[in-house]
C-alpha cells in the first residue's frame, strides 16, 4: 500500500510581496514555501502510514531548487521523494501539469490500495483544478475539499465540504483525495527525519523518464501543450485615495460623516 | 486543431442543490447573455438534476433562450462521475463554443474533471469577461494601470477573454483558451450582475430534454448523506453592512472579533475576515472576503487591521463606502478606501462605538 503526495513549491504569497522598482512583482526576491493545502495532504499521508504502515511518495514538479522542500518532507516522515524537472515541462498550464503529474504517478504506480493525496489548490494560482485533472487522467475517483477521511479496509468515508455544510461519500482506494487545512493539523520535522533526510536521494524524474508514458505528448506538456494562455497580466489602479481623518477625534469625525450621510 | 465553425452558443452549467438552482446561476446566465450579444449567439442553461424543468424554465428570465434538462434519480445529489459523465457527453455532441459555472465548491470539482476530459483549457474563479475587443480595451482602460493607447490588440479576435485574479491576488491575468472549444471558465458567485427578472421571456424559455445515458456502474463515489451546517452561515453576500478584521487583530483575537460584532451590531452589519485571519484559524472560512473568499457590495464595507492586498480587494473594492482603519498609514488598504483612519483598531472601534451613540442620541 501507498500513498502518494503531489506537493508545489509557492511563493509566499501570504507572506511579504516584493516588487520591482517598476512595479512589477519580484518573484525571485519573495519567499518560497510548501503550499499549506499540500502539507495536509501530506498529513493524511503519514497518518496513514502512522495506522497500517504504507510507504509514502512525495512528487513535485518544478525547478532544480525544489529538492529542498522535498528534504523537507522526507524529515517529516515521507519515504520517497521525486523531483519531477525538465525544460520541456516549463510553461506548462493545469492541463499541461496534471498530464506530467498524472504520468509520474503512473511511474511510480498506483496499486489497487493506493490513494493519492494532493492539496486543494497552491496559494499562487488558486485555480483547485490539478488535483481533479490528475485524477481525470489516471481514471481515478475524486473527492476533493476532504475535511476528514476515515479508512477501513479498502473503503474511505470522507467528510466532503460545501459552502453550506458537507457531504459524507465513500470511496474505494485506489482513489484520488483532495485536502484542505480542516483535516488535520500537520507535523512538524523530527530530529531523526532531520538526520536521515540527508542519506535519502532525491529522485529525478525529466522527460526522458516520463516520455513513454502517452500522456507524454509535445502537444499536452509544457507551454506548447497548455489550452490557456496568458493574453494579458495587469495590476489595477489603485481607486483614488479617499480621505484621511487624522488627529484624536478621528473616531468622532468619522461617526458624523456617517451621520450626514444617514448611513448610521 | 478543432474545426471551430461547429462550435456554437455559450452554455451555462447551472448547479443545483436540494432540487434549487444557485443564485449564482442567474448572475451567469444574465453576464452569457450580455456576451452573447457581443458574439450574436444563443444562451443555453443547463440544467442536471430530478424533476428540474419548473426551476429551470426560471433561467429564461435572466437571459436563457434554452434550457437542457436532464432529470435522473442519479443526477439528483452531485457526484463528479455522473455529471462529467452527462455534461461532457452534451458539449461533445452540441458544441458550445463556451461553458461557464459558478466557482462553488462544486463547480470547482466539475470543470476540472470535464475540461481534462474534453482536452480543453479552463480559467478558475474568473471575476470578468470578455468577448468584444474594443469592449475588452475599455475594461483595461478602467481597471489596469496599461497604458491602453500603446496596447496593440486585434480588433476581430472572437476569443473569450476570462480576467482573474492571479499570483496570491496581487495582480490580474487575462486567460485565452484560443486552440480548444469550448472555452471553459468558473466564474466567483456574488460577481456578476444579475439583470431584472422577465417573466415573459421565461415563458418563452425553450426546454430541451436531450437523450442521455447515465448508470449507477458509472458513479465511483458514494453518497452517504448531504448535511447542512449547523451553524447558520454568515451571509456576507447579501449584507448591507459588513465589518471585516485582519492581522491586525493579532495582539488579542478574541477581544478584535469582539470589537468587530460590536460594531457590525451598530451598524446593521454582519462581520467578514480577511484570508489571514481565516488561515490562521481564528475565523471560519464562511466569513473570509476576497480572492479566495466571497466577493461583496455592501453599502459600508469597514476594513480593521487589514492591509489591502489585492487578494482582499479583489472582493470588496466594488462596495459604495469604504473605510479603513489601519496603524500601518501606507497599507495599501488605504488606496481603496473613501475614509481613512492611521490608528490602532483596539482604540479607534470603541472610539467610533462611542461616537456614533453620540451622534445618534443627537439626531
Amino acid at each position: 500500500m501507498k500513498a502518494i503526495v503531489c506537493v508545489k513549491q509557492v511563493p509566499d504569497t501570504a507572506g511579504k510581496v516584493a516588487y520591482k522598482p517598476d512595479g512589477t512583482l519580484d518573484r525571485a526576491a519573495m519567499e518560497v514555501v510548501t503550499n499549506p493545502d499540500d502539507l495536509n495532504a501530506l498529513e493524511a499521508a503519514l497518518q496513514l502510514k502512522d495506522e497500517a504502515g504504507c510507504e509514502v511518495v512525495v512528487i513535485s514538479m518544478g525547478p532544480a531548487p525544489a529538492e529542498g522542500m522535498l528534504r523537507e518532507l522526507l524529515a517529516r516522515g515521507a519515504d520517497r521523494a521525486i523531483l519531477v524537472s525538465g525544460r520541456e515541462f516549463g510553461g506548462s498550464d493545469t492541463f499541461a501539469t496534471s498530464q506530467i503529474l498524472a504520468a509520474a504517478v503512473n511511474r511510480v504506480g498506483v496499486g489497487p490500495d493506493d490513494i493519492v493525496f494532493c492539496g486543494r489548490q497552491a496559494i499562487d494560482g488558486d485555480t483547485a483544478q490539478v488535483g481533479p485533472q490528475i485524477a481525470e487522467k489516471l481514471h481515478l475517483p475524486q473527492v476533493s475539499y476532504a475535511a476528514e477521511i476515515k479508512k477501513d479496509g479498502n473503503q474511505l468515508t470522507v467528510k466532503r465540504m460545501l459552502e453550506d455544510g458537507f457531504m459524507m461519500l465513500r470511496v474505494d482506494t485506489p482513489c484520488l483525495i483532495t485536502c484542505i487545512k480542516e483535516l488535520n493539523q500537520p507535523r512538524y520535522m523530527n530530529v531523526r527525519g532531520i538526520f536521515e533526510c540527508f542519506d535519502k536521494e532525491i529522485e529525478v524524474f525529466d522527460y526522458e523518464a516520463l516520455k513513454d508514458d502517452p500522456l507524454i505528448e509535445t502537444d499536452t506538456i509544457g507551454l506548447k501543450g497548455s489550452p490557456t494562455n496568458v493574453f494579458k497580466a495587469f495590476t489595477p489602479p489603485q481607486k483614488g485615495a479617499g480621505a484621511m481623518l487624522n488627529g484624536d477625534d478621528a473616531a468622532a469625525k468619522l461617526a458624523s460623516i456617517l451621520a450626514e450621510k444617514h448611513l448610521i | 486543431m478543432t474545426d471551430f465553425s461547429e462550435y456554437k452558443g455559450i452554455w451555462v452549467f447551472c448547479e443545483q442543490r436540494n432540487g434549487e438552482l444557485m443564485p449564482t446561476d442567474f448572475e451567469l446566465v444574465s453576464e452569457a447573455a450580455r456576451l452573447a450579444k457581443e458574439i450574436g449567439c444563443k444562451v443555453t442553461g443547463v440544467v442536471l438534476g430530478n424533476g428540474m424543468e419548473t426551476a429551470a424554465k426560471e433561467l429564461g428570465g435572466y437571459g436563457a433562450d434554452e434550457v437542457i434538462v436532464c432529470d435522473d434519480p442519479l443526477l439528483e445529489v452531485y457526484t463528479t462521475d455522473a455529471y462529467t459523465k452527462v455534461l461532457c457527453d452534451l458539449v461533445n455532441e452540441y458544441k458550445p463554443e463556451a461553458l461557464l459555472m459558478g466557482a462553488t465548491n462544486i463547480g470547482r470539482d466539475l470543470g476540472p474533471r470535464c475540461a481534462a476530459r474534453l482536452h480543453t483549457g479552463l480559467t478558475a474563479d474568473a471575476t470578468h469577461l470578455d468577448v468584444d475587443t474594443k469592449e475588452y480595451i475599455e475594461f483595461l482602460r478602467s481597471s489596469s494601470t496599461l497604458d491602453v493607447d500603446t496596447v496593440k490588440l486585434d480588433e476581430d479576435d472572437r476569443n473569450l477573454k476570462m480576467t482573474r485574479p492571479a499570483f496570491g491576488g496581487h495582480m490580474m491575468a487575462t486567460i485565452i483558451c484560443p486552440r480548444f472549444r469550448p472555452q471553459m471558465s468558473t466564474v466567483r458567485p456574488g460577481v456578476m450582475k444579475k439583470a431584472e427578472f422577465d417573466q415573459a421571456k421565461a415563458d418563452a424559455c425553450q426546454v430541451i430534454r436531450p437523450a442521455f445515458s447515465i448508470s449507477k456502474e458509472d458513479i465511483h463515489v458514494e453518497v452517504l448523506s448531504v448535511e447542512k451546517a449547523a451553524k447558520k452561515m454568515v451571509d456576507l453576500i447579501g449584507a448591507n453592512v459588513v465589518v471585516s478584521v485582519g492581522r491586525g487583530i493579532s495582539k488579542n483575537v478574541k477581544e478584535g472579533i469582539a470589537l468587530a460584532e460590536k460594531l457590525a451590531d451598530a451598524m446593521g452589519g454582519v462581520v467578514g475576515a480577511s484570508r489571514a485571519v481565516v488561515d490562521a484559524g481564528w475565523m471560519s472560512s464562511d466569513h473570509q472576503v476576497g480572492q479566495t473568499g466571497k466577493t461583496v457590495h455592501p453599502k459600508i464595507y469597514v476594513a480593521l487591521g487589514i492591509s489591502g492586498a489585492i487578494q482582499h480587494t479583489a472582493g470588496m473594492q466594488d462596495s459604495e463606502l469604504i473605510i479603513a482603519v489601519n496603524k500601518n498609514e501606507s497599507a495599501p488598504i488605504f488606496g481603496v478606501a473613501d475614509y481613512g483612519i492611521v490608528g490602532d483598531l483596539f482604540k479607534v472601534v470603541p472610539d467610533l462605538l462611542k461616537a456614533m451613540e453620540a451622534e445618534r442620541a443627537v439626531r
